[in-house]
């Protein structure tokens, strides 16, 4: 069976060639004919919608992207440069097609499988199913249904009841083909009790103008731990939109840290809901833009039970002509009394034509819950550069010095040591003017 | 220490100085000797920080008159850097938080900048750690303070300490502390003061803005000048300080303006 004919002619393009699945997991091929259904029945977002106000995607929306060709993959060499040295097990796919050539999964322990989906899905089926295009809504999103329709393989993590994963697991996710779109996908399950740390990663190899349109599930279960870094970092003509889904357990506690520093075009979507009482969130965001790119930031932070605790801070350092957008949405639900919310927006513009949007959005329908939000928009602190001016340092070095500090606070409190090392080395490199 | 042969260090001739349009200092000269500590007191508003900020070259107090020699050339020709590459040194009364940089790389990368402009010797990560452990110790300072950010959360007397260790770290010949005893106890006061008078030379000069006597028990200036609707309008010796502790300012502003009316 073929795709029925969509009504975008950029939609169309994207489902070209696309046939469902014979065979397999049903309720997998339900799930994606469903998508299918809603990828040819959603429309295109543009500004005029709320959602997309500050984000125009018409120059993603000219490009025809095809499918991967089956090409030879990059050697070992060339992508172990991107494996950060703690992330023993990692998987890594090469245009959407799983690499197990590149991969690494030996040695861990009882209780814990980092594998691909298609794998998983003949082993662990009954621990995916309940999650995966569970949590994110295909049924409203575009790319979020275009991703699941397409869905073949995907990176799978899972962590067994009360079982820790003792080292960060990495998940990369290679461009290497010029006009090419592919659709990562990556679900993460934690039991109750489990603990593990996942980083999310995508590279370009090469400056390919390609898409990346990904979705990345996460289920923490009744008190679990879960950190996830979201590290983006494709080429400066790579179209990036992806979806992040979070649910969290009663007691469950997810550390979110992302960060943008690449792509032409880039949506980041995290959607993070409490669906038990006393959940925890820390969700942490750092764009690092210049030149023309535009990097856009949503996030929902759903407290739908009682007592619940979230803590957001996210930072964009524009240079360039560059434009960052952040919507910050926090969602408390009727009934989700006692829930504590703290959401920071804070914004540094390196150039007179750099900008920002920057929006939070609170809607609080229960009574007894303290929520607090803030944002800035500036240069530096012009009493900082003075401090520092007055102790010999030159104006362009105490800018830079500023300007890396703004930055740190959120990598400062990355779980892997050496990605903090070498995303300090980037914020460095990028933001810091000729003395 | 008064030497009438010794070096004019800084030699201000009608300062005038405008902050957002009005002008706080209406007029101020004073002669720094090398060796000498001069305290500069007077009552609130009285144009003391403005003219202490002023002379470290502040971009928001704006120089409206008079001149400014330091070490014979014009200081109010330099940016703020070189005025402290030069020897200058402003110990702010309210030291500025910067959260992410961490006071040791700070401390280090103020000294190395200073002593490449000085033709002195710069200090890796590891000679530097060593050579501020020692400068600590003197202030009575917890290493623990240099791998914290700049500032950031310190109690307003670990501000001061780090203000001056800076300033022994930085070596200048004018040192310019703009109410470095606020905020202190008793004991913070006396360590900080030693730590000020360690630095202190023949060949360098102090300029204590003050509000109280009580830091001059330790540090004992040359001179004390009182500082009034933006001039000085009164200097005497150390004797003068405690006048001022007994008595007041008033007597010395209603002397002034009898001064002015004959």
């Amino acid at each position: 069976m073929t795709a029925v004919a969509a009504t975008h002619p950029y939609v169309e393009a994207l489902l070209k060639g696309y046939e469902t699945p014979q065979g397999g997991v049903s309720w997998l091929n339900e799930r994606r004919a469903a998508a299918l259904e809603r990828a040819n029945a959603l429309a295109v977002p543009t500004t005029r919608e709320e959602e997309w106000r500050f984000t125009d995607i018409t120059p993603l929306t000219k490009v025809r992207f095809g499918r991967a060709e089956a090409r030879a993959r990059p050697p070992i060499a060339e992508v172990a440069a991107f494996i950060a040295p703690e992330a023993t097990a990692h998987l890594v796919f090469v245009d959407g097609i799983f690499a197990p050539e590149l991969s690494a999964n030996a040695g861990l322990p009882y209780g814990v499988v980092v594998t691909h989906l298609t794998a998983a899905l003949e082993t662990h089926a009954a621990v995916i199913e309940p999650h995966l295009a569970r949590h994110a809504a295909f049924e409203r999103e575009l790319f979020v249904a275009l991703n699941t329709c397409h869905l073949r393989d995907g990176a799978f993590v899972w962590i067994a009841k009360n079982q820790t994963c003792p080292t960060p697991v990495q998940v990369l996710f290679l461009s290497t083909q010029d006009g090419t779109a592919s659709y990562p996908r990556a679900l993460i399950v934690a039991e109750a009790g489990a603990a593990c740390t996942l980083v999310e990663d995508y590279v370009s190899l090469g400056e390919s103008r390609h898409f990346t349109a990904a979705v990345t599930e996460v289920a923490a279960g009744e008190g679990a731990r879960v950190q996830h870094v979201k590290l983006q970092r494709e080429g400066r003509a790579a179209f990036h939109i992806a979806t992040c889904a979070a649910a969290l357990a009663k007691d469950a506690r997810y550390d979110s840290h992302t960060v943008t520093l690449g792509a032409r075009i880039s949506r980041h979507n995290l959607d993070v809901v409490q669906h038990g009482e006393g959940a925890q969130a820390r969700i942490d965001g750092l764009a690092l833009i210049s030149g023309r790119q535009l990097a856009d930031t949503h996030t929902l932070m759903d407290h739908a039970r009682a007592s619940g605790k979230s803590r957001q801070l996210h930072k964009c350092i524009v240079g360039g002509a560059a434009h960052a957008v952040f919507n910050g949405k926090i969602m408390v639900r009727p009934g989700a009394q006692l829930t504590d919310s703290a959401q920071e927006s804070r914004n540094l513009l390196l150039s007179d034509k750099a900008c920002v949007d920057t929006k939070p959005q609170l809607e609080i329908f229960a009574d007894d819950v303290k929520c607090s939000h803030g944002a800035t928009v500036g240069q530096l602190d012009q009493e900082q550069v003075f401090y520092l001016k007055s102790r010999g340092l030159s104006e362009t070095r105490a800018r830079n010095l500023l300007t890396y500090a703004f930055g740190a606070e959120v990598i400062d409190r990355l779980p892997v040591p050496s990605l903090v090392e070498q995303l300090e080395e980037t914020v460095l490199a990028q933001t810091q003017a000729a003395e | 220490m008064i030497s009438a042969n010794a070096n004019i260090l800084l030699g201000v001739r009608g300062l005038r100085v405008k902050v957002a349009g009005v002008e706080i200092v209406t007029g101020v000269d004073l002669t720094v000797r090398a060796g000498e500590v001069h305290a500069v007191m007077g009552p609130n508003g009285s144009g003391k920080s403005t003219f202490a900020k002023a002379l470290a070259g502040h971009p928001a107090y704006e120089v409206s008159g008079g001149s400014v020699a330091f070490d014979g050339h014009d200081l109010l020709a330099l940016p703020p850097e070189e005025r402290a590459r030069a020897g200058l040194f402003l110990g702010f009364q309210y030291p500025v938080e910067i959260p992410g940089v961490l006071n040791s790389a700070f401390l280090r990368l103020a000294y190395n900048t200073v002593q490449a402009a000085r033709g002195g010797e710069e200090l890796d990560p590891l000679e530097f750690d060593d050579y501020v452990r020692e400068k600590m110790k003197l202030l009575d300072m917890d290493p623990g303070f240099l791998d914290r950010s700049v500032n950031d959360g310190f109690s307003g007397g670990e501000k001061k300490r780090n203000e001056i260790l800076q300033m022994a770290l930085l070596d200048p010949r004018l040192a310019i502390l703009d109410e470095t005893d606020s905020g202190l106890d008793i004991d913070a006061l006396r360590v900080v003061a030693n730590g000020v008078n360690r630095v202190h030379g023949p060949g360098k000069g102090i300029v204590l803005v003050t509000h109280y006597q009580r830091m001059l028990n330790y540090i004992v200036p040359d001179y004390v000048h009182v500082m009034e609707g933006g001039r000085i309008i009164k200097t005497g010796g150390k004797e003068l300080a405690l006048e001022l502790e007994n008595r007041g300012y008033d007597w010395v502003l209603e002397e002034y303006r009898a001064r002015a009316a004959a």
